[in-house]
């Protein structure tokens, strides 16, 4: 379970309080207006950005206090999820060792995760050979060898067509089933929330409101919800 | 980016800030507490003093001065070979001073094509020596690379910013006042400033064709007073001056260069509405282009006949000169690559400081400082190289941060988070992805490095010793004893091999050197 235990996150003159956890395994979408502090409260979690106030746990143990890359998550960002020099294999090895030198154990688990996007075959072009879809499939199948308990989606498909972005969060979904890896999604996309999360938070008011049914939330959405979707 | 972790570690950066601080204020510090305060300034130190900022003033205003109309010209007249042309204006920062000197001889010279055109006529031959001289070598250093600031600044001005003129019925005069008037208000104080603390420090220059008691520049007063009289003390006072002067006109040059920008275009192709005259664009165009080319033209020429003349030495010092290079460029990236690592994290002032100071820092100086410090020691001759290419890294030192930071900021902002999450270790980083990601960048402030090494005649003369010399040294000496063929081969050489080192280091690099 994660447990953001009386946070407030300063980022310049705004200010953000979070007081909420949520259920191991769970999918929750994060939505609010733009500028309201949705990535500020993403990347609060995964540690790129210090709390002023209060405290993060996982399970029990405090994890506000680790670097971000020891902490039990792994991130996908807007944009720079792959090195755009390393060749997607490359590139997905350092999702298990972050020097990239496996053992052969550890090859075959790399081979794994790129049958497992469909994307066998492809392991040692570029990221610029590749198409945005399949980009944005190197960088879920890094987050499939990281074994991460928890995976913060920071918009990373906002760039695709809607078919698209739809096929990746279905293959999210699919993934996330059979790992029961924990799920923190930003969207500015109501549909994006309906497809796969079953609980969302509202990130408005400088407030990040404790997760709620993601169907009960806008069929009966608060005026600062009603005021974003319009 | 927020947050305390980085990808990379400032500590390394720091320390070789430290160490490049250490080395110039140490040095200053070993000469200003030799100081001969007791005789104060005589004749000849003040007539050095005005010398050199006469002749500093007279070089930056009329490196400018032409810069602006040539720079006018390139900006709006597009042609075959311009790029290839404006490659070129790159070309002088890194020609050997003593090569260059040779070429210009060669034009403009007593003996040289002009004076022979004026004896067709009954004319009197150019004389070189003295202010003018001084002065042509450096606009003929210095007019590219205010060309090349000025063109940039040109260029940056938004297409749009054209269109708007244009479509108000702006044309000619009113043009250039609305929009090209500003802009060089804006750069040219930068411009001036910059060549003119370029010009404070010119050595070679001064020794070449300057000399005198009337063309004598503080740097030349120095080596005389080393090598002439060996009177420590007078070199150490006017060390102390040179470094005031420097400073602050390096300091003017930081502050006038500074400024905002124009503000984001939409990044069309420029295209222009006023016409003007395309032959007086193509005159000016071709003007500068000839003072560029002829004398590396009559460097080749002469160079090529004098190649079989030159005596064994010559090799030697070639040898000598590459080594020198060579070890000035490791010395160099061991100390900038982690200086502008710091830099990138954003937290530490102290390394830019020190970054800056080496701009203000004039390599005789340092040679007299560490001479004064080495002596008591050891024989300073015998370290004669080490400290040559230690010298030249420590002047490298701000040209090769200026290549490197934003490259090493770039890669800190737009990967460190990514490493971070992945838990990548610093060194990791530094490896697979910091250096790759910096590969063109390396290669180029490595050669940059290796071609000023190479061409350098500047500390290696204070640490002279007749068994031992770079090329650029043997030239001078060359020169020195009327052998000027031997000297016209062994600058080809000289000329050879710094393009050479550059091309060779800076091959991968180049296809990010922006025109």
């Amino acid at each position: 379970m994660l447990k953001l235990d009386g946070c407030v996150i300063e980022n310049g003159k705004f200010s953000l309080r979070a007081d909420f956890a949520v259920e191991a395994g769970a999918s929750i979408a994060i939505i609010g207006p733009s500028g309201a502090g949705k990535s500020t409260l993403l990347e609060a979690i995964a540690g790129f950005r210090d709390l002023k106030q209060g405290k993060i746990f996982w399970d029990g143990y405090l994890i506000s206090k680790l670097a971000p890359g020891k902490r039990p998550l792994a991130m996908l960002f807007q944009d720079g999820n792959l090195f755009p020099h390393l060749t997607v294999e490359q590139n997905i090895s350092l999702g298990l060792r972050s020097n990239g030198r496996l053992s052969i154990d550890e090859r075959s688990e790399v081979q794994f995760a790129l049958d497992r996007v469909a994307l066998s075959g492809l392991g040692d072009r570029k990221p610029a050979e590749l198409s945005g879809g399949q980009q944005s499939r190197v960088a879920l199948a890094r987050v499939l060898v990281q074994r991460r308990q928890m995976l913060l989606l920071d918009e990373p498909f906002a760039a695709l067509g809607p078919a698209l972005k739809a096929e990746m969060l279905d293959l999210v979904a699919g993934l996330l089933t059979e790992t029961g890896t924990t799920l923190l999604m930003v969207s500015h996309d109501p549909q994006d929330a309906r497809r796969i999360a079953c609980q969302t938070i509202l990130v408005a008011d400088e407030k990040a409101h404790p997760p709620a049914p993601t169907r009960y939330l806008f069929d009966n959405p608060p005026p600062s919800l009603r005021d974003y979707l319009g | 980016m927020a947050g305390r972790a980085q990808p990379v570690s400032p500590w390394p950066g720091v320390g070789a800030a430290a160490l490049v601080a250490a080395l110039i204020l140490g040095t200053l510090a070993a000469v200003a507490l030799r100081a001969d305060t007791a005789g104060g300034f005589g004749p000849a130190d003040w007539a050095a003093l005005r010398f050199t900022l006469v002749q500093a003033v007279l070089s930056a205003l009329f490196s400018a001065g032409l810069a602006i109309p040539v720079a006018r010209a390139l900006a709006r007249r597009r042609f075959r070979g311009r790029s290839a042309l404006i490659a070129l204006l790159g070309a002088p920062f890194i020609l050997p001073v003593i090569v260059a000197i040779l070429g210009l001889l060669q034009v403009f010279g007593r003996a040289g094509w002009i004076s022979d055109i004026l004896g067709l006529f009954g004319l009197p031959p150019l004389r070189i020596y003295g202010l003018h001289g001084v002065v042509l070598a450096h606009v003929f250093f210095n007019l590219p690379l205010a060309t090349r600031l000025i063109l940039q600044a040109w260029q940056e001005i938004p297409a749009e910013r054209f269109r708007l003129a244009a479509q108000l019925g702006c044309d000619g005069f009113t043009m250039f006042r609305l929009i090209e008037l500003p802009m060089l208000r804006r750069i040219l104080p930068g411009v001036l400033a910059v060549i003119f603390a370029i010009c404070l420090t010119s050595f070679a220059v001064a020794l070449t064709l300057g000399g005198g008691p009337r063309a004598t520049t503080l740097e030349l007063a120095i080596y005389q007073s080393f090598t002439y009289d060996f009177d420590l003390g007078r070199a150490a006072l006017l060390s102390g001056l040179q470094l005031a002067l420097t400073a602050v006109a390096a300091l003017a040059a930081l502050k006038f260069s500074r400024g905002d920008g124009f503000g984001a275009g939409l990044d069309r192709t420029i295209r222009r509405w006023d016409g003007g005259a395309p032959a007086v664009d193509a005159c000016w165009i071709g003007v500068a282009a000839a003072f560029l080319l002829l004398p590396l033209a009559a460097v080749v020429i002469s160079g090529l006949t004098g190649l079989f003349e030159m005596p064994a030495l010559v090799f030697r010092s070639a040898v000598i000169s590459v080594l020198v290079a060579a070890t000035s460029t490791i010395v160099l990236l061991i100390l900038a690559l982690p200086m502008a690592m710091a830099v990138a994290t954003g937290r530490h002032g102290i390394v830019e400081l020190s970054g800056i100071l080496g701009l203000a820092a004039s390599p005789l100086v340092i040679g007299t400082g560490l001479f004064i410090l080495i002596r008591p020691v050891a024989n300073p001759v015998t370290l004669a190289l080490p400290v040559t290419a230690l010298v030249n890294a420590v002047m490298a030192l701000p040209f090769a941060l200026r290549i490197l930071v934003p490259a090493a900021h770039d890669v800190v902002v737009r990967h460190g988070r990514l490493a971070l999450s992945l838990d990548m270790d610093k060194r990791t980083f530094f490896t697979r992805v910091l250096l790759p990601r910096m590969h063109p960048q390396i290669r180029f402030a490595a050669g940059l490095s290796a071609a000023l090494s190479m061409g350098d005649l500047g500390v290696i003369a204070l640490f002279a010793d007749p068994q031992i010399a770079t090329l650029p040294l043997q030239i001078y000496r060359l020169m020195g004893a009327y052998q000027m063929q031997a000297a016209a081969g062994a600058a080809l050489l000289l000329l050879l091999l710094s393009m050479g080192a550059f091309w060779l280091l800076d091959r991968g690099g180049r296809l990010h050197a922006e025109t």
